[in-house]
């Protein structure tokens, strides 16, 4: 077991580093200067050289991504244009409010979509099942930013039973978990239905139907301990679905999160914003696959042996 | 979604003929679901009715009206008028088109890049493979929003940079599917005897593999269409994406959302547009793969 996590850690190291890589050169090989892009055409050149010497923006390419690295490595991602602050200090303050929103949207999402492949499973083929699978396959065609502003229309601003936007308390979390966990609901409910009816073709669930068992022991003792492991999977990809949905959804419901910091970091031109905000964020993605690779050795044996 | 019954395309049906029996499938799969019969009859009609608009459209999609400025959904206006007067209806009927090119010339590339990269890739092996495989990796990582969101950055915005971004997130997937597919192809007979016989490599890889690889691609492809519209809508709105006067549905709800609570149509209507869209791609999609890809099911 502990080679097994061994070698997924190891394998995690250079996946990070070319998502690093990939990064840097994408926002740092950008034709035009970004610091004229940032300021305006207008701006004295003097201004202009003393930014550019502060951020060390004239040395080689080369020198600058091994400070980029070794900087990420101790958790320092360089100092946001715009803002003038340390993009580590800008993270810190805004991964609360995303934690908070994902975990809400991910407790959503189990809850809908467990139970709705569950049954639509077990009552494969009848009204049920295509009503959830409907309800999900509608889920996952959802615009996330658009039922976001008919839920901010319908339940704050006509019923008013919710505020419209902000972040101080959890009431203020209701609507965007529901949408933005609606949306990965679907994918949920799917995988698990169709695990589940695979799973309930095996012989041992004949073998466990012989013996006069009650359907619904047959389902949740014998089929869904198999039929979730693959869902497990599943939530980890869903961090990456959730993250990136939380970028529209803090948009939309004004929480200053991480997905909001980097969106503002896009329309100021704000490169290292930028780049911190994605790194750490892709970085949490890549630590959620590998999570959910442990987790699935230790439910299923077959996976850390071979 | 219903049940059909696919069982004897499997993964074998290796070998001559492929081509016919894919659409032979397709059609039986249409014949057979009404839902993703319909899905596909909304989409030509939505495609159709948008590239006829000016034969029988009787506003102009930018031409403003001071006196219509905000006017409500009525029989003349469907769908109301914009902040400029704007016939909205008309304005997303022309919209369609742009939804429909993001929908398609992304996904494309994406599908040729990925198809070509995973041929190379599973065929190959090897050093190539690896270094392919380790791109895909890397790519995958990524939350794909989020990564388009920076390509476009990158570029600079407008409707390229957007297909660019799209492809660009796209091709990973596509290309670890078609590689396993090729993997798994090239140790079958059929190719062992094409190179006994004395058949080129490259021929055995564009003749003989690819054509095995097709109901894939035709399953990536459809798959592929409604999550690259969705992204692009999502660009849109955060205001990283197309830009007007070519108002894709995205920036429609981008720009009209600032009037949600006293003009609450305006926005409503694009969303309620990518919606449809959309979901009837996706319900085609899901019989297309259930038709041609039992395994691939998820």
């Amino acid at each position: 077991m502990a080679r097994y996590i061994l070698k997924r850690v190891v394998i995690s190291v250079p996946v990070l580093l070319g998502v690093a890589l990939v990064l840097f050169l994408l926002l740092n090989v950008v034709p035009g200067d970004p610091i004229t892009i940032m300021m305006g055409e207008h701006i004295k050149p003097a201004l202009v050289e003393s930014f550019r010497a502060r951020m060390h923006l004239d040395d080689p390419v080369l020198v600058r991504f091994v400070r980029y690295i070794t900087g990420a490595l101790r958790w320092d991602f360089g100092v946001s244009y715009k803002l003038e602050r340390e993009v580590s200090d800008l993270i810190r303050e805004s991964l609360p409010h995303t934690i908070k929103l994902t975990v809400c949207a991910a407790l959503v999402s189990w809850l809908i979509g467990i139970p709705a492949g569950i049954v639509s499973a077990v009552r494969h083929n009848t009204l049920a099942d295509r009503f959830f699978m409907g309800f999900s396959l509608l889920g996952i065609s959802l615009p996330i930013f658009w039922a976001g502003l008919l839920m901010q229309y319908v339940f704050a601003f006509r019923l008013q039973w919710l505020p419209v936007t902000g972040y101080y308390s959890l009431r203020y979390y209701i609507m965007p978990a529901l949408v933005l966990g609606w949306s990965s609901a679907g994918a949920i409910a799917r995988l698990t239905r169709s695990n589940l009816l695979e799973t309930m073709k095996h012989d041992y669930i004949r073998t466990a139907r012989a013996k006069g068992l009650k359907e619904t022991a047959v389902v949740t003792a014998h089929a869904l301990k198999n039929a979730m492991l693959p869902v497990v999977t599943v939530m980890a990809i869903q961090v990456a679905g959730l993250l990136g949905g939380a970028v529209m959804t803090e948009s939309i419901f004004g929480i200053p999160g991480l997905g909001r910091v980097a969106v503002n970091a896009i329309a100021d031109r704000d490169m290292p914003l930028l780049q911190g905000t994605i790194l750490f964020t892709t970085g949490i993605v890549i630590a959620g696959n590998l999570a959910a690779d442990i987790i699935c050795a230790f439910l299923d044996p077959r996976i850390r042996v071979e | 979604m219903s049940d059909m019954n696919a069982e004897e395309t499997g993964s074998a049906g290796a070998g001559a003929g492929e081509g016919g029996t894919t659409a032979g499938l397709l059609a039986e799969m249409l014949r057979n679901s009404r839902l993703a019969a319909f899905s596909l009859a909304v989409i030509i009609f939505i495609i159709a009715a948008s590239f006829a608009a000016p034969l029988y459209m009787p506003y102009d999609p930018n031409k403003p009206s001071l006196s219509e400025r905000f006017a409500p959904p009525s029989a003349s206006h469907w769908a109301g008028c914009d902040d400029l007067g704007r016939d909205q209806f008309t304005r997303l009927v022309y919209g369609a088109r742009i939804s429909i090119m993001i929908g398609l010339v992304p996904t494309s590339l994406s599908i040729i890049l990925g198809t070509a990269l995973g041929l190379v890739s599973g065929f190959a092996g090897g050093r190539t493979d690896f270094f392919i495989m380790r791109l895909a990796d890397v790519v995958l990582a990524f939350p794909s929003l989020l990564l388009a969101m920076v390509v476009s950055y990158t570029l600079g915005g407008g409707v390229t940079s957007i297909f660019a971004a799209l492809a660009f997130v796209g091709w990973a997937a596509t290309a670890r599917v078609i590689r396993a597919q090729t993997m798994s192809l090239k140790e079958k007979e059929f190719v062992e005897s094409a190179r006994s016989v004395g058949v080129r490599e490259s021929v055995i890889m564009l003749r003989h593999i690819l054509p095995n690889c097709i109901p894939n691609i035709i399953v990536l492809f459809t798959l592929n269409i409604p999550e690259a519209i969705l992204n692009e809508s999502a660009l849109s709105f955060l205001g990283v994406g197309a830009s007007p006067p070519s108002a894709s549905w995205g920036l429609m709800v981008y720009r009209y959302k600032t009037y949600l609570m006293s003009y609450p149509w305006l926005a409503a209507a694009p969303g309620a547009a990518i919606l449809i869209f959309v979901l009837a791609f996706n319900f085609l999609g899901d019989g297309v793969r259930d038709t041609l890809d039992p395994y691939m099911k998820d």
